[in-house]
């Protein structure tokens, strides 16, 4: 009888406690829901050609757009790219093709550790390195902190995907007396690209929505600028500003240009799969 | 055997790495990148130690304990800001931790192959979501429901205790806790979930052969995971700590040491964030470098741990697999 009991209490408790993992993992999609609905809700009211085309009106008219935001983000990314791929790339063929030592291992750990420095620290030390030096602030400043921020995620991507490429190929090219360093860069990580392609599209969406770190870098512009040496705006940096100021007009550009934002993560993403799947087709 | 391996990996070393010039430039490329993100970490860690000298030699230690942030009067003591990050970013993770380990359970033990791949891809994306859109939200969607709705409910009910105390602004710790609790769940229950599909299955299947349920195997499996499970919550709790935009957003920014979760408050990252373009004196922007070196080093003990422990835990199973 008693053995019957606890059949049926394990019976219970199983079906209980997996029940609470049910119920958790519906807990957690539901703030991404909720976000995904409010910034495509409210910030398609605003949506139009106008918005990409147009600057922003001066503080008290409505309307506009944020054209310089846009592309101040893209070179801002593009800029922090040119920083963090090749850092992040070179360091991971270290780190996988020679770094079975103290040093490799010290660099592996201070990656890992650079990825968990807060974005903030990040902006405060390119404030005082770059900055401070240059007295003002400047796109190139920014790109730099976006460009430290993506050398962990290339870095380690990069490691991963070269370990992955099964040693006979490496041995294949050194057996037909090729030097190591063409076997790496024609073999190994021609193999390998499509994951490193992942990592740096990871790195780049990731730094195009950073925020903390361009406050006091790239700082913000009201006006069109491409210029690497001058003050650049951001969508990012807009959105914190327009979701803080008292006016509703740009309050609501604040949920476009998030959606905005959203769009061109999510496109960035997509063109890095099209590109990835169409050219090297592995099994 | 191994001394044979030995001087034939010398003689492959010898062959190809020194030999061709091509080799020898390369590796030292290489070496040379990997030495920069060496020299970056010491060099910002070098960087903020220079810019809050002059704080650093004017308060020392008092900095930490001082419980003034008064930048008119300049004098700066980071004990509330201290407080208010820590105070975050736990209650946060007693939030998180318990719903992350029930998606890593659900995912790692429960979900079946077609449901998994696109849940983890849901949770994978809230990670994915720059954390202003989390702040945007945060002020047009929870602040309004948190002031209207979930304060007065609380002070309503529970008012007696000094936790639910005080007017309901919405802006606050409150608000503050609940999205860090969002932001930090896909990285504890991603790394949980992978930590817990590491361990081999003849774990679970031994659970099983002994008539335990799916449950008490599960346990099993907790119990084993238990040191990568830590790791990813102190990940998770660094997160937490270093979250700046959704948190500025939020929180109130006020230096204060309050019992209550209405009340506004400040964390290391938010007054960086909140207070560095209008610092007009030295002193200020010195403080403020010096609370960006705090964080610093705080997030990379906290990670530093994280990371044995995972890694830990890593080794433990591989050679099992």
């Amino acid at each position: 009888m008693s053995s019957n009991y606890s059949y049926y209490w394990k019976k219970i408790t199983n079906l209980l406690m997996f029940s609470l993992t049910l119920i958790a993992t519906l807990c957690a999609v539901v703030p991404l829901v909720l976000i995904f609905y409010y910034t495509i809700s409210k910030g398609v009211t605003y949506l139009s050609p106008d918005f990409f085309i147009s600057m922003p009106k001066p503080v008290g008219e409505t309307g506009g757009g944020m054209a310089n935001a846009i592309a101040g983000t893209l070179i801002l990314i593009g800029t922090g790219g040119l920083i963090g791929i090749p850092v992040g790339i070179m360091t991971g063929i270290y780190l996988s093709e020679f770094g079975k030592n103290k040093f490799g291992f010290l660099v592996r750990f201070l990656t890992d550790v650079l990825s968990g420095v807060p974005s903030i620290v990040v902006g405060v030390v390119v404030y005082t390195m770059i900055v401070i030096p240059m007295k003002h602030f400047s796109a190139l400043a920014g790109g730099i902190a976006l460009g430290i921020l993506m050398i962990p995620t290339v870095t380690r991507t990069t490691e991963e995907m070269i370990k992955l490429v099964p040693h006979t190929l490496r041995e294949a090219g050194l057996a037909l007396g090729i030097p190591k360093w063409k076997t790496t860069l024609a073999i190994v990580l021609r193999t390998a690209w499509k994951g490193i392609a992942t990592g740096v599209l990871l790195g780049l969406s990731r730094a195009a929505g950073e925020t903390a770190p361009l406050l006091f870098t790239a700082l913000g512009n009201r006006f069109w600028s491409t210029s690497i040496g001058q003050p650049i705006a951001s969508l990012t940096v807009y959105i914190y500003d327009y979701a803080k100021s008292p006016f509703e007009d740009w309050n609501q550009q604040a949920w476009t240009a998030a959606l905005v934002l959203i769009l061109l993560i999510s496109i960035l993403s997509l063109l890095f799969r099209i590109i990835t799947r169409s050219k090297y087709k592995t099994n | 055997m191994s001394n044979l391996k030995k001087t034939e990996s010398k003689f492959f070393k010898k062959i190809f790495s020194s030999h061709n010039i091509g080799d020898l430039i390369f590796e030292k490329l290489t070496l040379f990148f990997a030495g920069s993100v060496f020299l970056l970490v010491v060099l910002m860690g070098y960087e903020m130690y220079m810019g809050s000298k002059l704080s650093i030699d004017k308060f020392g230690w008092n900095f930490l304990v001082n419980s003034t942030w008064d930048p008119v009067q300049e004098i700066y003591g980071a004990l509330p800001i201290i407080y208010g990050t820590i105070v975050s970013s736990l209650l946060a993770l007693i939030i998180s931790l318990p719903l992350s380990l029930g998606v890593a359970i659900f995912l790692a033990e429960v979900a079946p192959a077609w449901l998994e791949k696109p849940l983890s891809f849901l949770v994978e994306l809230l990670a994915g979501i720059p954390s202003v859109i989390y702040g945007l939200w945060g002020i047009f969607v929870l602040v309004p429901w948190i002031r209207n709705d979930v304060e007065p409910y609380l002070s309503d009910k529970l008012g007696f205790l000094p936790l639910f105390k005080g007017a309901p602004y919405g802006f606050g710790l409150l608000a503050a806790v609940l999205i860090l609790a969002v932001m930090i769940l896909p990285i504890i229950s991603s790394i949980s979930r992978d930590v817990l599909k590491s361990i081999p299955h003849s774990q679970r299947e031994a659970a099983l052969a002994l008539g335990a349920t799916k449950w008490q195997s599960t346990l099993i499996i907790l119990k084993d995971a238990r040191s990568g499970i830590l790791g990813a919550t102190m990940l998770g709790l660094g997160r937490a700590i270093g979250e700046t935009m959704a948190v500025t957003m939020v929180i109130g920014n006020r230096a204060l040491i309050s019992p209550s979760l209405f009340d506004p408050s400040y964390t290391l990252a938010s007054v960086i964030a909140n207070e560095f373009s209008e610092a007009t004196s030295e002193m200020y922007m010195s403080a403020l470098i010096q609370l960006a070196l705090v964080l610093f080093v705080i997030t990379i003990v906290v990670n530093s741990l994280a990371r044995l422990l995972v890694w830990s835990m890593n080794r433990k199973w591989e050679p099992a697999k």
